[in-house]
């Protein structure tokens, strides 16, 4: 789908159709899109929360092992964005 | 049940039943025109809030046609506020620059539009309207307005034919969904079923030709195709089973399980009038009775397939069966399933043309002679 490469360089932002939001009554995240809703779980969620269109997938993964102290997440990040630019959830620029 | 349910993530709203268009395919009941008085503004925001705080977040204002309501902009900057998604189901008509403008200033996150053909002749004639170049008009308006565009053409005999066609005017106009949804039988369509149901062929022929569509590249436009129901063997999971996440509220208060569910027998229907929606959804008898499978017949009752697809259609057992409680007779288990099969031969018949019963226009003078 996407040919756009993805790496650590890269700066994924939410997708203009998608709309990520904190809904207590679920305990999750969830991303809205018309008349549909997908429910993320934590780990999604805590991603595509820093996906601002300025941080690098570098900036990311550094802050969420910290968040979360541990290390060697990078892998687990970039399979994430990629899967989330496949479904149009993000876009990236390098 | 036992269970505490969710929450009714799904909240549409049916501000009115007034609307310009007369479409022969309408969910909307045929006794609309009884409808007492509409809700006031008030009612609507207290209705948001309540909702909200069960947890509902996918908004839908919809009618009869909701811009005919001149608060539409007061409740979408409502809904915007608590968090709700909001969706405007709309046939266009009445949705000037103006509007438009001060709808994406409110929050509105989303305008589905409907066609009722690819044609001129054929919109203007299923909608009893002229309003074919006033709907591009407004097309061209929601992408002005950075809106992404759903495009819903709702599908029968009459323009299922047409859906190539349909797709290259949805690419034209820059849709980002097309939503193809066949009649579901139910109101005015209920009505009018002898000259909307397709023949099996032409609804092979319409996925076949959505399926190349889909597969022809190009810029991206995601397409639902909605099988018509009566041509399956085994029923939709209606709503994920009624009182799971849906709750609507119609132009005078009354909350539902389902668009349709009036109609079903022997329950109360709440008003958001007297009740809170938690109430609603937590206590009254029209939501609580249908979870679980307490209230299933056999043979939805002993079916291993009872937890996916819920028995089907509660509306749609009533109105062929006369009783919710069967199962939906789309289903090939049920006793019922000749009742689907013979309407579907008689759209395959080659004689269906001699069905002289003309078409009803969802109008309100056609909803006082047809409940005077």
């Amino acid at each position: 789908m996407s040919s756009t490469p993805i790496c650590d360089a890269s700066r994924p932002a939410m997708d203009r159709r998608f709309r990520l939001q904190w809904e207590a009554a679920q305990n999750a995240h969830v991303l809205l899109y018309p008349e549909g809703m997908v429910k993320l779980n934590s780990s999604a969620g805590e991603i595509l929360k820093r996906c601002d269109g300025q941080a690098t997938i570098a900036d990311i993964t550094a802050d969420l092992e910290q968040a979360f102290a541990t290390t060697g997440l990078s892998k687990d990040v970039i399979a994430f964005i990629a899967m989330a630019v496949d479904k149009h959830w993000v876009t990236v620029q390098s | 049940m036992s269970a505490i349910p969710g929450p009714p993530l799904w909240l549409l709203l049916e501000l009115t039943y007034r609307c310009p268009l007369h479409c022969v395919f309408c969910y909307n009941p045929t006794d609309f025109a009884r409808t007492r008085q509409e809700l006031e503004t008030d009612d609507w925001l207290r209705v948001l809030r309540e909702a909200r705080a069960l947890g509902a977040v996918q908004l839908g204002l919809s009618g009869g046609e909701p811009l005919a309501r001149d608060d539409l902009e007061i409740i979408v900057a409502e809904g915007h506020r608590l968090g709700f998604y909001v969706n405007l189901i709309t046939s266009g008509v009445g949705l000037s620059e103006t509007r438009i403008a001060a709808l994406k200033a409110a929050g509105l996150d989303h305008i589905q539009l409907s066609f009722q053909d690819s044609s001129r002749q054929m919109n203007d004639f299923l909608s009893s309207t002229r309003t074919f170049d006033l709907k591009s008009k407004v097309a061209a308006l929601i992408k002005k307005y950075d809106y992404p565009m759903v495009l819903n053409v709702v599908l029968h005999r009459l323009n299922i034919d047409h859906v190539e066609e349909i797709l290259n005017m949805a690419d034209k106009l820059g849709a980002e969904y097309v939503e193809l949804a066949n009649t579901q039988y139910y109101g005015w369509a209920f009505q009018n079923r002898a000259q909307l149901m397709p023949s099996r062929a032409q609804v092979e022929r319409a996925e076949a030709v959505t399926n190349r569509f889909r597969e022809r590249g190009g810029r991206p436009m995601k397409i639902y195709f909605v099988v018509p129901d009566y041509f399956e063997r085994r029923p939709k999971p209606c709503m994920n089973g009624l009182g799971s996440v849906f709750l609507t509220v119609t132009p005078d208060g009354t909350a539902l399980p389902c668009h349709a569910a009036r109609m079903l027998p022997g329950f109360e229907f709440p008003t958001v009038r007297e009740k809170s929606v938690g109430q609603i959804w937590l206590e009254s008898d029209a939501f609580t009775h249908w979870r679980g499978d307490a209230w299933m017949k056999e043979p939805c009752r002993s079916c291993p397939e009872k937890a996916r697809d819920f028995g089907g259609c509660r509306c749609q057992a009533y109105l062929l069966t006369g009783d919710a409680a069967n199962a939906d007779p789309v289903c090939d288990l049920s006793p019922h399933h000749h009742l689907v099969t013979e309407a579907v031969a008689l759209a395959d018949g080659p004689d269906v043309s001699s069905v002289e019963k003309p078409l009803v226009f969802r109008s309100q003078a056609n909803s006082e002679a047809l409940f005077p």
